[in-house]
């Protein structure tokens, strides 16, 4: 389970956070959608613990171990080669070598990255980075993911098979609760389970995505975020 | 092995892994170190100043600033694709991250000091091997004093504009009490004292190595944490 408790936050003078509140259990995604500034990935942050915020209580079960993040920098190292990112991140969670090297195994092969393994990460494409970034993520089999604008810089067949990736390793069948924080309506809609939108460290409004498409989210959005 | 020091050790020895595969700092050290010898040893005048007064301060000004190096990429490495922001969510405590950059750090400086001190000796005409035990426990102590502070500034600099400049504008007026007794022990080692001599400075350097370790352990959460 994860829960956000009347979240509030500022960064001096500016409101980062403001009374947020939602819970979301195992199999949901919730996506925020937000313009630039609207507080996303400080309530991302907030939500992983890495920033406190100044009052409120956001809670994930299972604590820091139970959370995967995926952003738009892929928290990797450059001149480490796919397995040896994978590994150190691994180890990092202390997940136990025999079962460490059997998730690298499958990451690897399901993300399509098993020619890529031995390659340092810097010969590496926008893409293929992002699917490395992803199995970085799940390297220590989170029950939470949080995607912090995952979509930026990749084009659109590369964003296409992400999107793709992601819907099979967030909720749905992987069972994990998933945070998907962008500020473009068109990213991630059909991974979402519910759909929150956010202004000046507000949700304007939360409510279950209820079969909508993008274009009537989008509609949602405009209304919602200019109406506020 | 308790946690803080396998956590410690699989960064370390990540950073070293990254290091040996660019050679980037390594070698900008160990070429600074050579050109500041040189440039010492035929750009003083002989007959005015002799080598052996002059030799400690060199040593001690060319680890310094080789040090330097080494300090401003410790956690530069971990800007590079929000790597930092990785480490600090993963169920890692602060204090391994800043004992494994401390070993890590401590690795590459020994290195360039291991390359730079019979350099130095050739250079300047010293001979080191008599007095070889007690100058390595000074270069140590005054290493670890000098790493250990010089990592907890790294990780406040890091996400600076000027982190490269910041640094040492910061962390020398720190320095400056064990740069100065590990000068004077070093002088008085080249100078056939007895080891009773430089006793009293390697208490200082050991003290200072005591007091700001803790202080750097202590600190480092607030200089990641947002």
């Amino acid at each position: 389970m994860l829960l956000a408790e009347r979240l509030r936050h500022a960064f001096g003078a500016v409101r980062a956070l403001d009374d947020v509140s939602f819970t979301l259990q195992s199999g949901q995604t919730l996506a925020v959608f937000g313009p630039n500034g609207a507080g996303k990935t400080t309530l991302l942050k907030v939500l992983a613990g890495l920033i406190r915020p100044a009052t409120g209580r956001a809670e994930i079960e299972g604590g820091r171990r139970a959370v995967g993040w995926i952003g738009h920098q892929p928290q990797l190292y450059a001149h480490l080669t796919v397995r040896e990112n994978l590994r150190f991140w691994g180890s990092l969670y202390d997940v136990p070598d025999r079962e460490l090297a059997a998730r690298e195994g499958e990451l690897l092969g399901r993300l399509g990255l098993n020619e890529h393994a031995d390659r340092p990460v810097r010969a590496l494409s926008r893409g293929l980075i992002q699917r490395v970034a992803i199995a970085r993520a799940l390297i220590h089999d989170p029950r939470v993911l949080l995607l912090d604008e995952p979509f930026t810089g990749l084009d659109r067949t590369a964003a296409e098979d992400f999107r793709r990736l992601l819907a099979e390793q967030g909720g749905g069948t992987g069972g994990r609760i998933t945070v998907l924080v962008t500020h473009n309506v068109e990213e991630g809609t059909e991974l979402a389970t519910d759909v929150a939108f956010m202004r000046a460290g507000r949700f304007v409004q939360l409510a279950p995505r209820a079969g909508r498409d993008a274009a009537a989210i989008a509609d949602a959005y405009r209304r919602a975020v200019a109406g506020a | 092995m308790p946690d803080v020091w396998r956590h410690a050790w699989r960064l370390a020895r990540k950073d070293l892994l990254i290091e040996f595969r660019s050679r980037t700092a390594i070698l900008s050290a160990v070429v600074f170190t050579v050109l500041v010898l040189m440039v010492f040893n035929f750009g003083r005048d002989p007959t005015a100043v002799a080598a052996i007064d002059l030799a400690p301060s060199i040593l001690w000004v060319t680890f310094t600033f080789a040090a330097m190096l080494a300090l401003n990429r410790a956690f530069q490495l971990e800007l590079e694709n929000q790597a930092l922001d990785g480490l600090l969510l993963a169920p890692v405590s602060r204090s391994s991250i800043y004992l494994g950059k401390l070993i890590a750090n401590l690795a590459f400086v020994a290195t360039v000091e291991a390359v730079g001190l019979p350099l130095f000796a050739v250079f300047f005409n010293v001979s080191i091997l008599p007095v070889l035990g007690p100058l390595i426990a000074v270069v140590a102590l005054a290493t670890i004093g000098f790493v250990a502070v010089g990592t907890l500034f790294s990780a406040m600099t890091a996400r600076t504009r000027f982190a490269e400049l910041l640094l040492p504008v910061l962390l020398l007026p720190f320095m400056m009490p064990p740069l100065i007794w590990a000068v004077l022990a070093t002088a008085a080692l080249f100078a056939g004292h007895p080891l009773s001599a430089v006793t009293g400075w390697l208490s200082f350097l050991a003290a200072f190595d005591i007091v700001f370790v803790t202080l750097a352990f202590a600190l480092f959460p607030a200089t990641v944490d947002e």
